[in-house]
């Protein structure tokens, strides 16, 4: 009887290239917040030297750029990256959550168009998909598209809300109605548009943390030629659903994120003692709790990368990840200003500090799903209950 | 990159499971709680036949040679199945300590007890057991039993041990790892324990009506197994991973097997608040089979180190010691 959570040596040395060209290649010092105009360019560009690297899709076929690796690679390789301390990425729903979309629903046409910009971040992606009046009940989407035969395409008209980076992102990707009589998730299609398409308004939204991170955009009378739209007319639903899955689990968040925060919090305790802070016992027992909590997501990410390898279906599992991680960066993050004392709350804006980054963990709990909607998901897809009285999708 | 059960270990799962269901299931449990120890060992004896009492001993010294991941697997259906009994002492503790002697009747089917200093001091169910020890950080007697104690858990007999006068020494490191070993084997059985306090809760909710509808329809108590699905799958994995650091020698094992413990008893804890809300009064009488594992679950919390101990040793491990570093 085996069971064992081991490396090939291929994979080591694959860990260890990725280490080394990190390792020469990270900014020493943490770049702007992409949230901003400068930062998002710095972001850019260093897209573009992870690009240079091949480090920027490892997973993906050699001819778009990628190492062709397998699913262990890829999660050492964002372990790797997260332990150097490498900037988050500014391409990451492009890269996550439509690529995916591409590669599987796209046309070849499609593909040459739009996959080399993800890799190099040339064009920069925002994720359209929440309305006013569609959060959770994403099926509640207004924005339409009306068909224009003599255009050879479609025109939008509608409203987007909570758009990341939308206020400096090249291109857009989200659902509209394409049919008006049709009910609920029935008679949506998936679009992309250029965000400075005529007719089209971005209107920043101040976050939280201060930052601009999402935005409106407002639709007025866009045309989208029919090479821009992805998969097949009313399909939008279903095109959607195919990444949400991705969203949740595995692809947006391997576990180095989390590790590397472990390893930070860990590190933040030691350096407070060593200046003679007094870190009480049950202190030092949340600390060990948010270690754990990493532990358990990076051994039950293999978990569920040992299940992908022999073929098993690991689909609505990624609800289980996502509140797991999502109230794990929250907890670690609450864990790290106790440790902060009354400094907690000084913003030394330089982003990547405990504050900021806290203010960023507690809105793991709603985006990506909101984590009432995972449970949900998780008790009628895997736990088998009953759906109950809610509106049928 | 296996991080899973293999094909083996699913069979060998599903054959424990065929062999307590044949043999009564809960009633198991229940007749040993009431003083009837005949069904228990009848399957204690078919374990043995199966080659489960020496999963931890050398094929030389008569056992299967199993590794601790095999362990795992195996205290997983225990907890499952609330099979009663000093599996942990027998399977998990002792082999590593006693005698070659003692060894090899274990592994051919003799029960075997031990009371262990700190963690485990009273023998669990001396009354069946052949074999009785006293462990201490460095020494391993035999022992003899005293008056009996009540469990919470009415399937745990627990009686003083009183330590005979043969004390041998035991490389202390030997003894911890041992203690580690049989931690492991609690942790699994929590995980065990979660399971089926969670599949009881979920069968139930589907079949309970109130309002009209089934009270698995509600939310409230959609996101409450929710969180015991989510905190049940998370744990597990730590269980694997300590067995396999444990097996290896690694030097983080120790505060591995902590891990486990932490969270597998969180987990089944979780599950067992949950699952009674579930059941609301039905679960709360001793007639239901419900109550073993809610009885059961807070004895194996508190057994082999409590939560804070063990959450104290990951501490220590990971972080500078306190007061230290100036
Ligand atoms: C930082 C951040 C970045 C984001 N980026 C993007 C982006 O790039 N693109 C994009 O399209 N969207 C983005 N979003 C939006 C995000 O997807 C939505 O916020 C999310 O889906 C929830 O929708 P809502 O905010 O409208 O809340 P609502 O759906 O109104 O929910 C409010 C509350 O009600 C609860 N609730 C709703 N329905 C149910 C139910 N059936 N059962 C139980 N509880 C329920 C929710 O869980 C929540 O607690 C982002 C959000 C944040 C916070």
């Amino acid at each position: 009887m085996t069971m064992k959570l081991e490396y090939t040596a291929e994979q080591l040395a694959f860990a260890a290239e990725a280490r080394s060209w990190l390792e020469a290649n990270v900014p020493k010092d943490r770049l702007p917040s992409m949230d901003t105009e400068a930062g998002f360019a710095a972001h850019r560009e260093w897209e573009q030297q992870l690009s240079d690297g091949r480090w920027s899709v490892v997973s993906w076929p050699a001819e778009f750029g990628g190492r062709d690796v397998g699913l262990v690679e890829w999660v050492l390789f964002e372990e790797e990256y997260y332990r150097a301390g490498a900037p988050t990425r500014v391409a990451q729903n492009g890269i996550s959550l439509l690529a995916p979309i591409i590669f599987g629903h796209g046309t070849p046409e499609q593909q040459q168009r739009w996959l080399p910009g993800l890799t190099d971040g040339s064009i920069i992606w925002a994720q359209a998909w929440s309305e006013p009046g569609a959060g959770s009940d994403l099926a509640a989407i207004r924005s339409t598209a009306t068909r224009d035969d003599s255009r050879g395409g479609w025109v939008l008209n509608g409203q987007k809300i909570w758009s990341s980076r939308a206020v400096w992102a090249d291109r857009g990707f989200g659902l509209f109605r394409s049919d008006p009589a049709a009910q609920r998730h029935h008679g949506l299609t998936y679009y992309t548009f250029p965000l400075d398409a005529p007719g089209i308004t971005v209107r920043a939204i101040e976050q939280l943390d201060g930052g601009t991170g999402f935005a409106e955009i407002f639709f007025d009378d866009v045309f989208v030629p029919d090479a821009d739209v992805l998969g097949g007319i009313g399909d939008g639903w279903r095109v959607a659903m195919s990444t949400a899955g991705n969203e949740r689990g595995l692809s947006l968040r391997a576990p180095g994120r989390f590790l590397a925060a472990a390893d930070n919090l860990v590190a933040l305790a030691n350096t407070s003692a060593a200046a003679g802070a007094d870190i009480s016992a049950a202190t030092r027992e949340r600390v060990a709790e948010a270690w754990i909590d990493a532990e358990a997501y990076r051994l039950f990410t293999w978990h569920t990368v040992s299940r992908a390898l022999v073929g098993e279906e690991v689909g609505s599992e990624g609800s289980i990840n996502k509140v797991f991680w999502s109230e794990l960066d929250r907890d670690l993050h609450e864990t790290a200003l106790e440790l902060r004392g009354a400094e907690a709350e000084v913003k030394t804006g330089d982003h990547g500090s405990w504050v900021d980054d806290y203010l960023f963990s507690v809105a793991g709990p709603i985006y990506a799903g909101t984590n009432e909607i995972q449970r949900n998901i998780i008790a009628e897809r895997i736990l088998g209950l009953p759906r109950g009285d809610r509106r049928k999708n | 990159m296996e991080f899973m059960h293999s094909e083996e270990q699913l069979a060998f799962a599903d054959a424990i499971d065929d062999i307590v269901t044949d043999l009564g299931g809960t009633q198991l449990a229940r007749s040993w709680a009431a003083g009837d120890t005949a069904p228990g060992l009848a399957l204690w004896a078919q374990f043995a036949e199966l080659g489960l009492t020496g999963l931890r001993i050398a094929e030389a010294d008569g056992g299967m040679g199993g590794s601790l991941a095999d362990l795992a697997v195996v205290f997983e259906r225990f907890g499952y199945h609330a099979v009663p009994g000093p599996y942990v002492e027998s399977l998990a503790l002792l082999p590593q300590l006693v005698s070659d002697a003692d060894r090899a009747a274990i592994a051919g089917g003799a029960v075997a007890t031990a009371a262990v200093a700190g963690t485990h001091p009273h023998l669990l169910d001396a009354h069946v057991a052949a074999l009785q020890f006293s462990v201490t950080a460095g020494a391993l007697a035999t022992a003899t039993a005293g008056e009996a104690l009540e469990s919470i858990a009415s399937f745990r007999k627990l009686s003083r041990a009183t330590a005979g006068a043969d004390a041998a020494d035991v490389d202390p490191d030997h003894v911890n790892r041992a203690i580690d070993e049989a931690t492991l084997a609690n942790a699994a059985m929590l995980i065990g324990a979660g399971e089926r306090l969670l599949h009881e809760a979920v069968e139930y909710a589907k079949m309970r009506e109130q309002f009209g509808k089934a009270i698995g329809e509600y939310q409230s108590l959609k996101h409450q197994l929710a969180d015991v699905r989510i905190a049940l799958s998370f744990a597990r994995p730590l269980v694997w991973q300590a067995a396999l650091a444990l097996e290896s020698g690694a030097a983080t094992a120790g505060r591995d097997v902590s891990a486990a413990k932490v969270r597998a008893a969180a987990a089944a804890q979780l599950a067992a608040r949950v699952s009674l809300q579930v059941h609301g009064a039905i679960g709360y009488t001793a007639e239901h089979d419900l109550s073993l594992w809610l009885t059961w679950v807070p004895a194996l919390v508190g057994a082999w180190g409590t939560p804070a101990q063990h959450r104290a040793r990951i501490a220590d491990s990971i972080l500078a010691p306190v007061g230290g570093a100036a």
